[in-house]
């Protein structure tokens, strides 16, 4: 396994905000990472790529082992190695990553310098492939060019091209098209996971869309108010999921030929932090809830479709209460 | 058949940016020559990329803004020819809901202010208890009345836009993006609502989304705009796209099916600027269907029941 999250929980403050959350990515695994908006997927990118500490954040327990190296035991030193060189961090909003007052080449042609230790001729060379690798026209004429020059489906190509540049074993990817307009969004995440699958490398892909998840992804993680729901192989998840998070997540997507009235939501509101449910957080939304939801946080157990579900009343398993 | 309830009529609308010191002053056309009839009952979805004049469309029909060119008409009566008082009075059969509810609601007007709004604008007292029913219709706690815009969720949020456009019992609602910023769970919930409340209360919605997979699940028909044009308009939800346009759209959605990976689209390119037009076909610069005529000559809508505005549409 190149990474293995166990039992990892994080708190800001004394608010615990993810708790218990686990999962394994192998190398070369495209994993997706999916939840509604403050369910945890952000501070589950920050702590895999250890910068928890930029938000005051911490990891309180649990253990992050990325290639069998613990990061939460590592010096800060040896973390800032490994990010940029072997993991590498694609954000929403590309302008986290690109210096406004640089050209685009220089910005780029620095990520291999300094991870690969290229010269300038062989950086240039690298940078100028892998923008035409991402389709971007005319590279040779982007690369002295400034990013507020550039559309916003420019600029994240851009950075896709700089967490690609230092040639890392895993990226993590949040939400890295939400600001984007759909054409260029198919586009990008097509681009993005054909390249991370031709290297063989491993990508945590962060998304609220399960229809992203399911054309891009091998596995999937459902986070739900700062706990793990459930997490399997992605078709897995689509044939039959377990939790009933999972399963309402789905169908808030329209399909295809879907009935008129069939798309219902769910109903209430995301738990907030400050006030999160007893029991599971999830039982004042579920239609499934039933007696000791509202009391007993359900627990982690294997599935016979090679996950993990938290739930006392999964669709297809038998109860734990 | 009988009179639509809105004729939108060779609609354009003209943007002048000023010039101004080493600024050349600029112009675009951010609507183009749209017409569009909409019956009693239906539900037309608009949907689009970013900038194509979505918006501008909405404010047009509603003529909260005026047209370059063109006329909008409802039940035979010329928008843009009433006066102001008699435009104030039509205003009561029509409303809108705003893209991002957050701006639309003033920070300052508890819930209970902003629907009483349109009755001041009106010059009306709020009927008793209406205020109450208005937030039962949305499914809102009558307990809400007294929060501000910021105590409440986005969900929330729009649900109280929503209520606004009902306060003065319209037949005729602009949706403008109602759920473009929120989850997808709570995206689904407003779409049922809106569609419970069009059955319930004979409702004809002009409904504008970029999310064609939206679109197909929730209008009876649909107009695909690029750069301020329609390119194509579908008879049916289930219609085949006949436009290059239309057809990359369909594949930029996501569908939520392991089993059927879509691929990527032969797209490339970004939309190009409304401040500089291609000469022929406004999607020419990314179409995987374009020869020299299209460089050219700019195409135009066709006729029939299903008009596609492209020279080398998509053969059924
Ligand atoms: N008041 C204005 N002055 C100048 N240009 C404008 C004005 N309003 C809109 N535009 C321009 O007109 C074009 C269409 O804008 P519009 O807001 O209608 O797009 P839209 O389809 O609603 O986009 P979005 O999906 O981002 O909401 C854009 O290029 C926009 O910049
Ligand atoms: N810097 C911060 N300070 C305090 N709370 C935070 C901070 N960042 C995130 N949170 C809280 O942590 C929870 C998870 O947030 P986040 O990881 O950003 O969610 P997501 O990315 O899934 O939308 C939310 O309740 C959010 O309000
Ligand atoms: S544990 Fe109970 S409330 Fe939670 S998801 Fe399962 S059935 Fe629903
Ligand atoms: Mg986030
Ligand atoms: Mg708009």
């Amino acid at each position: 396994m190149l990474l293995r999250v166990k039992n990892l929980s994080v708190s800001i403050g004394t608010l615990t905000l993810l708790e218990g959350v686990s999962f394994d990515l192998a190398k070369g695994e495209i994993m997706g990472l999916v939840g509604e908006s403050g369910s945890g997927k952000s501070l589950t990118a920050l702590a895999l790529t250890g910068l928890l500490p930029l938000i005051g954040g911490r990891v309180t327990a649990g253990s992050l082992e990325f290639d069998g190296t613990d990061m939460v035991t590592q010096p800060k030193r040896k973390l800032r190695a490994l990010r940029g060189r072997r993991i590498a961090f694609i954000t929403q909003n590309p302008m986290t990553a690109l210096d406004p007052v640089q050209r685009i080449g220089p910005q780029v042609d620095f990520v291999s310098r300094t991870h690969l230790g290229l010269d300038r001729k062989a950086a240039r060379a690298r940078t100028i492939a892998l923008l035409t690798q991402l389709r971007i026209p005319q590279a040779d004429a982007i690369c002295s060019s400034y990013p507020h020059q550039l559309s916003g489906g420019m600029k994240q190509r851009i950075v896709i091209a700089m967490a690609l540049a230092g040639d890392p074993d895993l990226i993590v990817a949040d939400e890295p098209t939400t600001a984007l307009d759909v054409t260029v969004q198919a586009q990008i995440i097509h681009l993005l996971t054909r390249l991370v699958r031709e290297r063989g490398l491993s990508l945590v892909l962060i998304t609220h869309d399960m229809g992203v998840v399911a054309q891009a992804c091998d596995k999937v993680a459902v986070l739900y108010a700062g706990r793990l729901a459930e997490q399997k192989p992605v078709h897995a998840l689509f044939a039959s999921p377990q939790h009933p998070y999972s399963a309402a997540l789905i169908d808030c997507i329209p399909r295809e030929g879907m009935a008129p009235g069939s798309l219902t939501g769910i109903p209430g509101n995301v738990a907030s932090a400050t006030a999160y449910p007893s029991g599971c957080r999830f039982h004042p939304r579920c239609p499934r809830a039933g007696a000791g939801c509202d009391t007993k946080v359900p627990v982690q157990r294997g599935l016979s479709d090679a996950g993990t579900v938290a739930c006392h009343y999964p669709l297809n398993g038998a109860p734990d209460v | 058949m009988s009179e639509p309830l809105v004729k939108i009529q060779s609609l354009s609308k003209r943007f002048d940016t000023p010039g101004g010191f080493l600024k050349k002053r600029r112009s675009m056309l951010a609507v183009r020559d749209v017409s569009l009839s909409i019956a009693r009952g239906d539900i037309v979805g608009v949907v689009g990329e970013s900038g194509c004049g979505k918006s501008t469309l909405a404010r047009l029909v509603l003529r909260l803004i005026e047209p370059t060119e063109g006329a909008v008409c409802f039940e035979g009566a010329d928008l843009t020819q009433l006066s102001r008082s008699e435009l104030r009075k039509m205003r009561q059969r029509m409303a809108m809901v705003f893209q991002d509810p957050y701006s639309s609601l003033d920070p300052r007007y508890r819930v209970a202010d902003a629907l009483a709004e349109p009755f001041v604008v009106q010059g009306q007292r709020v009927p008793h208890g209406r205020i109450d029913a208005l937030m039962e219709k949305v499914g809102l706690p009558a307990s809400l009345t007294q929060s501000y815009p910021h105590q409440l969720s986005g969900g929330q949020r729009q649900r109280v836009g929503i209520a606004r456009a009902l306060a003065l019992n319209p037949d005729f609602i602009v949706l403008d993006e109602p759920t473009a910023s929120l989850d997808v769970s709570i995206q689904a919930q407003i779409v049922s609502l809106i569609q419970e409340l069009q059955r319930n209360l004979d409702l004809t919605y002009l409904f504008i989304s970029h999310d064609l997979g939206l679109v197909r699940y929730f209008c009876n028909r649909i107009v695909v705009m690029y750069l301020g044009a329609v390119v194509e308009e579908l008879p049916d939800p289930g219609a085949a796209p006949r436009h290059p346009y239309t057809r990359a759209l369909m594949a930029s959605t996501f569908a939520p099916n392991p089993n059927a990976r879509q691929e990527a689209t032969e797209l490339t390119g970004e939309i190009p600027s409304g401040f500089d037009l291609p000469r022929g076909c406004a999607f020419a610069g990314r179409c995987p269907n374009v020869t020299a005529k299209c460089r050219e000559t700019v195409p135009v809508l066709s006729r029939g029941p299903h008009p596609v505005a492209c020279f080398h549409p998509i053969q059924g």
